[in-house]
């Protein structure tokens, strides 16, 4: 029987037409990234060009001189962000595996109510910071904590101990996700054969579920990196701003993105091409992190999927 | 489909209001200085009820105000940092001083109220300088024999962007403290010794008030506000006074205006009994040129009734509006304000 | 595989138990912080929120019938507007991905571009949209906040829209291609149909994300007194920097009443949104 076309177009030319219509609607936006890096490396090159490579590495931070280096910026960056993985991480390992744990609606309301804490707006985080935690860790913390080594003796409740805590409560429940969709990823056999052997839960989870979801559980961890280096608000309203390096856990400092806030809007001259100098050094930071998470959650993911 | 429709209907409705609600009236913006934006805020908003033409003032500091007259994104600046005469001249600007007031420190010392606290020229400058760190350190409690003074680390808290409170505040500290001036120097951003800083005058004032110890400078009004206590200081005539703006304008009182060029004038350290040692001025940068004649004409016409009609607004903000022969004096600078298109 | 080191049975159930309360206390203590930010937000927002709070514009303090109508507004109006910006893009970049590019190499350079831009600063945004878009035209604009939000709501709308086509069944798919559908006519009928609570949650929750970013409007969409009438050329009052504003950068107390007022307003219409979300679509991922 004759196969009738009811189309005036034919459906693959149809089907060729959307295809392309998809990836036009797409493609172009792609492209920003490397827009991103054209655009802020054009804006930067000038300070590289009057500070050489040694900018990255310099401590000065003299607006009057017009003299600027990126090390304590960036020093900043990453102890604020190291400071919140400390906290954060074993946090969420520990939470994710309660949640996973719990069975029924209680686990889902709990799970929920963590996942709520993504939702806030940083700028509430920030907000909160500065008018209940600062005082709250100059008041009943911090004069505890001086006696350990690297707390540091001079405190006033802004610094990198204060900014390091809000920045593990914000970056808490992705890695708490992340984790809980690894733990849900082990195949329920392995557990078991552990449990026939006669371990305890936790063995079970440091010597099973860990090993087997390890790569998948460092990858949350860089995501959680990657958002907690790039932080701003929060981060601004209690870091102290203080343009230098930290020796001390309640020293005040800066990092990369709250320089940029406090400063962009009256920077003008070199000072302004310094700033997008920093943004260059943040994005190339937080790119090397989110390729890295990519590529190690790929690989896991690939790994895990084979093994079925 | 409906989501659809609904956000076509809203892009056509964001098309409509900026396209149908194009004022015929120019609208001025205007930004800079937090030193005197709250009153300014009160002025820009009474005169658009009164006018009909829009003015918009921004408080962002002095340093983008400068930034941004200069680029021409704004129609008017404010600055407690006055440009020199060859800037001024070089940028085609014309600088003009609107209100005076005063700079004062601002000290959250538990059990210190008001203005009990005394520092003098020395102690203030080594305490900026981090050379004192503790409240209970000899050489205040020397000023202070009455005061129960605590046990305490003094966190300096000082400007993190550009600002003219700084300049006038570093002006003051250069002027009376030799280590200061080959340490650190004067300038609305500089490399403070020590401390933590914030931004703005109301950033500052809430660090102050959120941590115990701190000590820190911003301007009256903002003070007052925020009810922080404020030392005395004492003068270059030797006395310990409590700031008022009748102490910011009896250091106005001896400044010599006549030999002043684009009406560059600090006022920090100035002779009289009853003068404030901090205080300063406040002014607005125009363009000498002004391109588009009426945004031009309606400018000049908010300036002018700034100071006719503003004064009362700023004596209850605790500002000194301009004595009047400085006003004729600017008002004369006026007429050298050209309209239209110049060919250079 | 390593060997289990021979320790008394009760020190072995000692650690675990040990490890299930610091659980618990963990778990709480997240909870806590939660509750103690929404309740401070609460209590210092509560006393603000009136009538006439959210119908009047913002005026310099001291004058009457002060309010945060306009920024309420301007809000709705960045976001709407980041929103008509990325969506279209958006879905039809997942579409292709889900449908088209499965497992090609163009297919997973986008996937893997699009979690880079999730993880761009979104400060750096900002900075990015204000020279290509403020420094050119000589002025903010609500626009080039528009823009910001957008190029941060794009890749989340993006992956979201992936994985709910994803999600359903090529039986469906196949079913339609043996009625004699083209692709394009099966896709938008019935897959996308199959799928649309997905994929209104994803962009909602993009939504939600957005209307709380506050770095990427600093520089962009600065903010004013006036109502948001000139979208394009002058900056458009807003949320999250009015908090910014009156919470930091005023003296008064009852500015800063007004600024967690609006504080207020914002995380529980942000938290609401996602709590709908939830409620309408339950993620088979995450329970």
């Amino acid at each position: 029987m004759p196969v009738i076309r009811k189309h005036l177009i034919r459906p693959e030319t149809i089907d060729r037409i959307f295809k392309v219509l998809t990836l036009a609607g797409v493609l172009p936006a792609m492209l920003l990234i490397l827009g991103f890096f054209a655009q802020l490396g054009w804006n930067a090159l000038p300070a590289f060009r009057e500070f050489g490579v040694g900018f990255i590495f310099s401590t000065d931070w003299d607006p009057v001189m017009n003299s600027y280096g990126a090390l304590p910026a960036i020093v900043g960056t990453l102890v604020t962000t190291f400071t919140a993985l400390l906290i954060a991480v074993p946090l969420s390992f520990v939470t994710a595996l309660f949640l996973v744990e719990t069975r029924g609606w209680l686990g889902q309301v709990l799970s929920y109510g963590v996942d709520l804490l993504a939702a806030i707006p940083s700028i509430i985080y920030g907000l909160w910071g500065l008018f209940f935690l600062v005082p709250f860790m100059q008041l009943h913390v911090q004069p505890y904590l001086t006696w350990i080594p690297f707390f540091g003796k001079n405190y006033n409740g802004f610094g990198f101990a204060t900014a390091g805590f809000i920045l593990a409560v914000m970056i808490l429940p992705f890695i708490c996700a992340i984790m809980r969709d690894v733990f849900k990823m082990t195949p329920a056999i392995l557990k078991e054969a552990a449990y026939g052997c006669g371990t305890t839960r936790w063995e079970t989870t440091i010597d099973v579920t860990m090993r087997y979801g390890a790569r998948g559980l460092l990858g949350g961890i860089f995501l959680g990196l990657g958002r907690a280096a790039g932080e701003t608000m929060a981060v601004l309203f209690v870091i102290g701003n203080s343009p230098g390096i930290p020796k001390a856990l309640f020293d005040s400092g800066t990092t990369i993105s709250a320089t940029l806030a406090s400063n962009f809007a009256e920077a003008d001259g070199m000072f302004r091409h310094v700033l997008f100098a920093l943004g260059l050094i943040l994005l190339l930071l937080s790119l090397g992190i989110q390729v890295l998470a990519q590529w190690w959650l790929n690989y896991s993911t690939r790994k895990v999927q084979g093994s079925k | 489909m409906s989501m659809k429709k609904t956000i076509i209907g809203m892009l056509a409705g964001l098309v409509a209001l900026s396209g149908v609600a194009q004022d015929s009236k120019p609208v001025l913006n205007g930004a800079g200085a937090s030193f005197p934006a709250p009153v300014y805020r009160i002025w820009t908003y009474q005169y658009t009820e009164e006018s009909g033409v829009r003015v918009n003032y921004q408080s962002l500091g002095s340093g983008a105000g400068i930034n941004q007259i200069k680029a021409g994104t704004i129609a008017f600046g404010g600055t407690d940092n006055p440009l020199t005469k060859e800037d001024l001249d070089q940028s085609g600007l014309i600088q003009f001083p609107m209100l005076m007031g005063g700079v004062v420190v601002i000290a959250n010392v538990p059990g210190i109220n008001a203005n009990d606290l005394k520092l003098n020229q020395e102690v203030l400058s080594k305490i900026f300088l981090g050379e004192i760190t503790s409240w209970d350190d000899a050489q205040i409690k020397a000023l202070n024999p009455t005061l129960a003074l605590p046990k305490l680390n003094v966190t300096v808290v000082a400007r993190s962007d550009s600002s003219g409170t700084t300049f006038i505040f570093t002006d003051y500290l250069t002027k009376i403290s030799k280590d200061w001036e080959s340490k650190v120097g004067r300038g609305p951003a500089v490399k403070w010794p020590v401390g933590i800083r914030a931004q703005k005058n109301p950033g500052v004032c809430t660090a102050v008030q959120k941590t115990r110890g701190a000590i820190g400078y911003t301007e009256y009004t903002y003070a007052i506000e925020t009810n922080l206590p404020m030392p005395q200081l004492r003068n270059k005539d030797g006395k310990f006074l409590a700031p008022t703006s009748d102490a910011f304008k009896a250091a106005g009182a001896n400044a010599d205006w006549e030999n002043a060029p684009g009406f560059y004038m600090m006022l920090t350290e100035q002779p009289g009994e009853k003068s404030w040692p901090i205080a300063g001025l406040t002014y607005v940068l125009l363009h000498r040129n002004q391109s588009n004649e009426a945004l031009g004409k309606a400018l000049l016409g908010y300036i002018n009734w700034c100071f006719d009609k503003g004064g009362d607004s700023a004596t209850k903000m605790h500002y000194v509006p301009m004595p009047e022969n400085v006003v004729k004096m600017i008002r004369k600078e006026f007429e050298n304000i050209t309209f239209g298109k110049v060919e250079k | 595989m390593k060997q289990f080191r021979k320790k008394p049975i009760f020190r072995r159930k000692l650690l675990d138990m040990s490890v299930r309360v610091f659980s618990l206390l963990t778990l709480c203590f997240a909870l806590f912080c939660m509750g103690w930010i929404l309740w401070a937000t609460f209590s210092h927002g509560i006393k603000s929120i009136n009538w006439d709070f959210l119908i009047n514009p913002s005026k310099p303090w001291g004058l009457p019938r002060n309010g945060i109508a306009n920024a309420i507004l301007g809000s709705l109006l960045v976001t709407a507007g980041a929103a008509a910006i990325s969506v279209p893009p958006a879905i039809l970049g997942g579409i292709y991905l889900a449908e088209f590019g499965r497992n090609t190499r163009l297919g997973n350079y986008l996937r893997f571009g699009a979690n880079i831009m999730m993880g761009i600063p979104s400060i750096i945004t900002g900075l990015f949209i204000y020279a290509i878009l403020v420094v050119p035209t000589g002025n903010f604009s609500g626009f080039a906040g528009s823009v910001a939000l957008a190029v941060i709501m794009f890749p989340i709308i993006l992956r979201t829209t992936e994985d709910i086509l994803l999600m359903i069944p090529d039986s469906l798919r196949e079913s339609s291609l043996a009625l004699g559908m083209s692709r394009a006519r099966a896709t938008l009928k019935i897959i996308c149909r199959a799928g649309r609570t997905g994929l209104v949650t994803g962009i909602l929750l993009a939504v939600a994300r957005a209307a709380g970013e506050t770095a990427p409007l600093l520089f962009t969409a600065m903010w004013s007194d006036a109502w948001p009438t000139h979208y394009f050329t002058q900056p458009t009052a807003n949320l999250p920097v009015l908090i910014n504003e009156y919470a930091t950068n005023s003296p008064y107390e009852g500015v800063h009443s007004m600024g967690w007022g609006a504080a207020l307003l914002v995380t529980f219409a942000i938290l609401g949104m996602n709590i709908f979300c939830r409620l309408i679509f339950k993620d088979p991922k995450h329970d």
